[in-house]
């Protein structure tokens, strides 16, 4: 129902074109990027990247740290979806990235009107751990991920 | 000095969240045991083999809890077991003969049970919820549980409880950036918060994941997602006059030190406190005596890089005249040290 959505008219910009993957040495930041710029938005049939959700910019890579972090712009600063899409990036990192990596999940400053709760949230694994129990979560998130894993 | 890693025990299939040391063990002959808890939904109780000094896993604890068992305590004898778990109720097991058999399910927090504790006589626990919540349950003949209080304060889902070593004065630490202090005034079962230990008494200004004491019970240490440890106390016990209830008060903290969240800390009897983080390591810190007025009152004794292959969710020090430190982890792994100089 288009009237039931909290961005019914979202931007949708051009995918950026990847550079070709040369297995098994992947450059590393495409490492990160590739899994999760495929994500579906859960509101529309676009990708996350296609609607600049998500940048290549905005995905930090420290392979030598084992470190990722990731700043996503929700399409609207009181997009209650937010957190989901917070939800859907860090669940596809967890099962795209070694375990060694250490990974932090943000909105961009300012993007969002509820920032610091919703940071707070998604960067306590206590919670995801929680959140991912609860079956209608977990198929929301799986419904979300699917397309990234065509 | 140096921590030297003794076993690394596998078994549970998924992070392991928590672990507790039998505290009736490592003493006469009694060979140390400890629990532990994991996302795989099982309990695991290890035993210590007297002659090969080595943990064996001697039971599972099964097809009781159908999502993450969070946290786990030892009543004070060692006979009961209670295990708090994301399915919104803590099972109370019986230990008989080293069989353990669930006596009692305590229902009523309305979802995840994230902590669970007993008071020092055993008579009272504690357990608090995702849903803000504390609840005080009194131990009746018949392994019956009553719940006398419902503690309502807290802002936000509450994260670890734990009482007082000696007092029936409980202690809460949320996601609300604060610790509760609770205690019964006067008429029986009147549990009131009696002190906020909030951000405009030198508190965490991010959640703050768990709470120790130290062996005399007047002095804590917590710790937080903001990166510090925080030192409190409160006049020593014995001093307080009239059984009124004597403030805490920030005494230092430990900044500097931890690059990401730290999620347990755990005071030994001998004066040692250790940490457990979020960026695989565990460190220990021990008085300064030679610390300078209004410097931090605790050193770095050391740090233990790559403790784990990943996150430290729990360091709790063993009963026994030469404490070992156990560790839980993400990894999947525990692992038993000891402290060689």
């Amino acid at each position: 129902m288009v009237s039931g959505l909290i961005n019914a008219n979202p931007i949708v910009y051009q995918k950026k074109e990847r550079r070709l993957r040369t297995a098994p040495s992947l450059p590393h930041d495409d490492y990160a990027v590739e899994p999760i710029d495929q994500q579906e938005d859960p509101e529309h049939p676009y990708s996350l990247e296609e609607l600049k959700v998500i940048t290549e910019e905005a995905i930090e890579v420290d392979d030598h740290h084992s470190y990722v972090r990731v700043i996503f712009t929700p399409t609207v600063e009181h997009c209650s979806m937010a957190t989901i899409i917070g939800l859907c990036l860090r669940v596809k990192l967890m099962r795209s990235l070694p375990s060694r990596y250490k990974v932090d999940i943000r909105v961009a400053p300012g993007s969002h009107a509820t920032e610091a709760a919703v940071n707070k949230q998604l960067n306590d694994k206590e919670r995801v751990a929680a959140a991912l129990e609860n079956p209608n979560l977990l198929d929301m998130v799986d419904e979300c991920l699917a397309p990234s894993y065509d | 000095m140096e921590l030297k890693e003794i076993q690394r025990l596998e078994g549970h299939t998924d992070r392991v969240w928590s672990l507790a040391w039998n505290p009736a063990t490592g003493h006469a002959g009694v060979p140390l045991v400890f629990a532990s808890c994991s996302g795989d939904k099982t309990v695991r109780i290890w035993e210590q083999n007297l002659s090969s000094r080595l943990w064996e896993c001697k039971t599972v604890l099964e097809e009781t809890h159908i999502r993450t068992v969070r946290s786990c305590a030892w009543s004070p004898s060692g006979k009961l077991l209670a295990t708090a778990s994301f399915d919104a109720t803590t099972a109370i097991w019986e230990n008989v003969g080293g069989d353990f058999e669930c006596v009692s399910t305590l229902e009523g927090h309305e979802n995840e049970v994230k902590s669970v504790c007993w008071n020092a006589s055993g008579n009272l626990l504690a357990t608090c919820s995702r849903d803000k919540s504390v609840w005080i349950w009194e131990v009746q003949p018949g392994n019956e549980f009553e719940c006398v209080s419902v503690l309502q304060g807290h802002t936000q889902d509450v994260k670890m409880v734990k009482w007082h070593p000696t007092e029936d004065i409980l202690f809460s630490c949320s996601y609300d950036n604060s610790v509760k202090v609770w205690a019964d005034e006067g008429d029986s079962d009147d549990w009131q918060c009696v002190q906020t230990l909030g951000e405009p008494n030198n508190g965490h200004t991010s959640t703050v994941w768990a709470l120790s004491f130290n062996p005399g019970g007047d002095k804590m240490v917590t710790c937080s997602d903001d990166l510090t440890l925080k030192v409190w106390e409160t006049e020593s016990i014995g001093m307080q006059s009239g059984g009124g209830f004597a403030p805490w008060r920030h005494l230092c903290t430990l900044s500097g030190y931890h690059g990401r969240t730290i999620f347990s800390v755990h005071w030994s009897g001998e004066g040692i406190f250790a940490s457990g983080a979020a960026d695989d390591a565990i460190r220990l810190f021990v008085e300064d005596t030679e610390s300078q007025a209004g410097g931090p009152l605790y050193k770095l004794l050391l740090k233990k890089e790559k403790a784990h292959d990943m996150d430290v969710n729990s360091v709790q020090w063993s009963p026994g005249e030469k404490p070992l430190l156990a560790s839980a982890s993400d990894d999947g792994t525990i692992k038993v040290w000891e402290l060689v100089s």
